[in-house]
């Protein structure tokens, strides 16, 4: 059974990194950060996402693709000539790894919607953008967009991380951001497409937990246009966090009071202000409150943010150094790609912390 | 007559060995079922007067007494059971409607006793609720996703007009009339103590019971009984009555006799007139006539309650409720077909409606797809019995409950189903003063306010043992649910998995 | 000091209070066997007419009618309780005449009954308190 009929669940290991200053870094560091939390994965499923790799293409929308067969490339591409005008278009270069097997064809396209039919839909680009790659994922069958954000994309597969980073060359892109996952279902995927980072548009999440209100979470987000075809957490996070953020218009603290909201006991030692916005959050957003374990890493256009639930059942470390600033599962992680941390610690349940590129970077 | 003698449904028996003839039984059945004979120094029963209401048998202080189903029967018939028969003798007799009080006591499926929990184990930790936070504080009203900022960047505290409760649990809508005054300040003091609401029904509300009015829902209904300003002002919702889950599509009647004294100044009609609520409201005969009403009402109060319109579940009720969610109205009420009643016709209380966990499953549905949820809160009744039965409601979609048997069992009632005759021993569906006596609002409120705090305490357990700390993150979250028994229809119908998927 | 008070708002007449008390007299266990055929003899009683009832037991005075005439001093206050030692009572019978609120009986054996708020019997703990199903009765202080 495909990924996306049935529910798999799993634990997990993630790590980030961002670089303050925007300054680029290669892909081998979040390999390298990953690999060492390799028993945190049961090798059914690793990824990377990257910000700022497609400097020459920074204007365009980066669309990663899975396809079964070249029918399904044919059919995908129609459709993306009708709606995009497509800049370039090419395979994802990759390296024969013995551990990856099963790929299916993996394509790269940068494209920009074309103006007349972006007019018509009388819809904004982004919301374009997102309708079109939910029509291909439900529709055009064999197709999968998988990554589909400006300046960043996701590379995923069935495999170790450090498997997946080697096979997709991470090594040769360079960043000023990039979070990784390693994935340890209970349930056997038999889809690339299921590994994780989960990405819209430039948000891409990974998670490590498994929470508990995924059903009432999921019913309510699906009244908004959008469709969770995979049935797992990690999308369901990355809906929210879009339709928070960029639809209802709610900063990504915001986002945190709403998610991870404090208890109402907490809530009303706050002072009145404070204690008036959360209880509107809570209240206004009742059903996107995510119960259960989880913490996850979000990488969007320009900055970066670590979350855990409020109850802090999983492990998140966070640690700086100069203008680097690294976020994993363990400080282990960390530490073996920058041993001396001006600052290291972890984040209280609930409370975001977000990173963003200095004034005048990009 | 001997064609149409019905012998007793019930008989008394006593055990003389332990019987002390102290006489309480005597003093304290309204329908003189017991008598003492001072010459043969003993008490004697007159079977044929029992409703088996269990007032006797609860004050005896020896345990002398026990009422039993009479063995007497007709001969064995899956199809004319004696029920049956005896009803037809009855019409023969008195060529009137069958009349029956509380809910429908019939074979049909209860989808509550199919449906099965979720419990976290290794890949996601239960949470202790002794020593975690577990939250069951629940807001009712329309909840619309849209913010406004201020010049400061700072969101806005603007908020549709909505109730809070501590738990999801409502004391739903019994008149004033249809059960006693000291029923009303029971629910009335319980709901207040527990940061809950209870509902007046169609009575109006009694002078003496404004003071809880931030405890109250106060109900319009066709007969708009007791409807003024103050009324409205006085409470914290205002519920339009469109139907009730016991007697879908009919109205209601309250006997002159008992329009007397309170009752018939808190209804504001004259002692004596029969109190009729007429079967659709005569202002309200389409969907927009309900916008009107739902408005007017929030003009009277200058829009700071929530309105909430109550429906019976009927076949169709995702359309009506699609509708209501349009109409304005803040919170939906389905009442399913078990739900109680003081008095109806029994073949419309025992084959009108719907079960509320299919009707609660559909409209949840419903909305969801129309993208209208938010708009409203829904609210469920229709035999709500435990706590099990609130989480798994919740889980279905429901953001409450309404309990309306339940909290009458807890005062007392025994579930006879004679309320229709106004002698309730328990003085609950009762007007008469020596029998409302004896229920007594110190102790009532008191036994109300332990179910609801002992409900509450196991909603904790079981949402600790799903991995739930705050319950709206259970609210329609249907994957932890499981059916047993259930087919692929109910099961498709219901949202679920069968248990094993 | 706690004293027994009945609300007559809650009384319905139903003469429970009176068999529970009749029963925690005799020490015995089951009151089916123990009051069977009995013609029971309560140290509280039921007063009852035109639909109001209201029961009556000794009140406790603070400046006591009954023992300030008895002439044997067998009944004393002790603790706030008006108490009686059987073997001294000789049956005269004033304490019955001089209580205001009836509240004193003549017994079987022709020594005087009244309630002594189950303090022999029952650890101080009224059985009619107990007994009474509508919480007419309760046992408590109220200052005076």
């Amino acid at each position: 059974m495909r990924e996306g009929m049935f529910r798999n669940l799993s634990g997990c290991a993630i790590s980030g990194i961002f670089s303050r200053t925007g300054k680029r870094f290669s892909g081998k560091l979040i390999v390298d950060s990953m690999t060492v939390m390799h028993e945190r994965s049961n090798g059914l499923g690793g990824g990377f996402a990257g910000y700022g790799i497609y400097p020459e293409y920074k204007d365009f929308y980066a669309f990663h693709i899975f396809y079964d067969s070249y029918a399904a490339k044919k059919d995908c591409e129609e459709f993306l000539e009708k709606h995009f005008d497509i800049i370039n278009l090419s395979k994802i270069p990759t390296r024969k790894v013995p551990q990856i097997k099963d790929e299916p064809l993996i394509w790269r396209y940068f494209l920009t919607p074309l103006p007349t039919k972006l007019a018509s839909s009388q819809l904004d680009e982004r919301e374009f953008v997102v309708k079109c790659v939910f029509r291909i994922n439900t529709t055009i069958k064999g197709a999968y967009v998988f990554s589909s954000g400006k300046n960043m994309g996701v590379f995923k597969a069935m495999g170790y991380p450090e498997d997946v980073g080697r096979f997709y060359r991470l090594e040769e892109y360079e960043g000023y951001c990039f979070t990784g996952h390693g994935r340890y279902p209970t349930n056997t995927p038999g889809w690339w497409g299921g590994a994780h980072p989960f990405a819209l548009l430039d948000y891409s999440v990974v998670h490590n937990g498994e929470i508990s209100s995924y059903d009432a979470n999921r019913r309510t987000i699906e009244m908004y246009g959008y469709k969770c075809t995979l049935l797992t957490d990690t999308e369901v996070i990355t809906y929210i966090i879009d339709y928070l953020n960029r639809k209802v218009g709610l900063t990504l603290k915001e986002v945190c009071a709403v998610i991870a909201a404090p208890f109402w006991s907490t809530i009303e030692r706050k002072p009145q202000d404070e204690r008036e916005e959360l209880e509107f959050l809570r209240s206004t957003f009742d059903t996107l409150l995510i119960t259960g374990p989880f913490s996850i890493i979000v990488g969007f256009e320009g900055g970066m943010m670590a979350l855990n639930d409020r109850l802090k059942l999983r492990s998140m470390v966070v640690g700086e150094k100069d203008d680097m600033v690294y976020v994993a599962s363990e400080e282990a992680a960390i530490r073996v790609i920058q041993d001396e941390l001006d600052r290291v610690w972890s984040p209280k349940g609930g409370e975001g912390v977000i990173i963003t590129l200095e004034k005048g970077k990009s | 007559m001997a064609v149409n003698y019905i012998y007793p449904e019930y008989e008394v028996v006593r055990n003389y060995d332990r019987c002390i003839a102290c006489r309480v039984c005597e003093r304290q059945c309204a329908n003189e079922v017991h008598e003492y004979l001072p010459d043969l120094k003993k008490m004697v029963t007159d079977d044929s007067k029992c409703v088996n209401c269990h007032r006797c048998v609860a004050l005896c202080p020896t345990r002398a007494l026990k009422i039993v189903k009479t063995d007497h029967t007709f001969r064995e018939n899956a199809n004319w059971t004696g029920k049956s028969i005896n009803e037809i003798y009855k019409q023969a007799e008195s060529g009137g409607v069958l009349l029956s009080s509380m809910g429908n006591p019939g074979q049909y499926p209860i989808y509550f006793d199919r449906i099965l929990l979720n419990a976290s184990q290794v890949t996601n930790p239960s949470i202790d609720p002794l020593r975690e936070p577990m939250e069951t504080r629940v807001l009712l009203g329309s909840k619309v996703h849209r913010i406004e900022r201020d010049e400061k960047g700072r969101i806005k505290k603007v908020m549709p007009p909505h109730v809070e409760l501590s738990v999801p649990v409502m004391f739903s809508a019994m008149s004033y009339g249809s059960i006693s005054y000291n029923a009303h300040e029971s629910l009335a003091r319980a709901a207040s103590e527990l940061g809950i609401l209870y509902n007046t029904g169609e009575g109006g509300l009694h002078e003496d019971l404004y003071k809880y009015g931030k405890n109250t829902i106060v109900q319009v209904a066709s007969g708009r009984f007791g409807v003024h300003k103050a009324y409205l002002n006085s409470a914290a919702a205002i519920e339009i009555k469109m139907g009730q889950g016991a007697k879908p599509g009919i109205g209601g009647h309250l006997p002159g006799a008992k329009i007397v004294g309170d009752i018939s100044k808190t209804r504001m009609i004259p002692e004596g007139t029969d109190a009729i609520s007429p079967a659709p409201h005569h202002d309200i005969y389409s969907i927009e006539d309900l916008r009107q009403l739902v408005f007017s009402l929030k003009e009277a109060t200058g829009y700071t309650k929530p309105v909430i319109v109550k429906i019976a579940a009927v076949h169709n009720v995702s359309a009506i409720a699609s509708g209501i969610a349009r109409s304005g109205a803040d919170i939906i009420a389905i009442d399913g077909f078990r739900g109680g009643t003081g008095a109806a016709p029994t073949r419309i209380r025992d084959h009108v409606g719907i079960p509320i966990e299919l009707a609660l499953a559909s409209v949840d549905k419903r909305l969801r797809d129309e993208g209208i949820r938010n708009n409203v809160s829904i609210v469920v009744a229709g035999s709500i019995r435990s706590s099990a039965d609130v989480v798994k409601a919740v889980a279905l979609g429901a953001d409450a409950v309404y309990i309306g048997t339940a909290a009458l069992i807890a005062l007392g009632c025994h579930l006879c189903r004679s309320c229709h005759t106004g002698k309730c021993n328990w003085g609950i569906a009762t007007q008469r003063e020596d029998l409302v006596k004896r229920l007594n609002p110190n102790l009532g409120y008191r036994r109300l306010v332990n179910l609801i705090t002992a409900w509450k305490h196991e909603i904790k357990e079981m949402m600790g043992g799903m991995g739930i700390n705050s319950i709206e993150a259970l609210r329609g979250n249907r994957l932890m649910l499981r059916g047993v028994g259930l087919n692929e229809k109910e099961l498709e119908i219901l949202g679920i998995k069968h248990a094993g998927e | 000091m706690k004293r027994v008070y009945v609300n007559e708002q809650w009384c319905l007449g139903c003469h429970l209070c009176e068999y529970y008390c009749a029963f925690a007299s005799t020490g015995g266990k089951d009151m089916a066997l123990v009051l069977k055929d009995v013609e029971i003899s309560p140290r509280i009683r039921i007063e009852e007419m035109d639909g109001i009832s209201f029961a009556v037991s000794c009140r406790h005075c603070d400046e006591p009618y009954c023992v300030k005439g008895c002439i044997t001093g067998a009944l004393t206050k002790q603790d706030g309780v008006i108490t009686i030692n059987r073997e001294k009572c000789i049956g005269c019978y004033t304490c019955i005449l001089s209580c205001p609120y009836g509240a004193v009986q003549p017994s079987e054996d022709g020594a005087i009954q009244k309630c002594e708020l189950c303090i022999k019997t029952h650890a101080g703990v009224p059985q009619c308190v107990l007994g009474c199903p509508n919480g007419a009765i309760v046992f408590e202080e109220r200052g005076a």
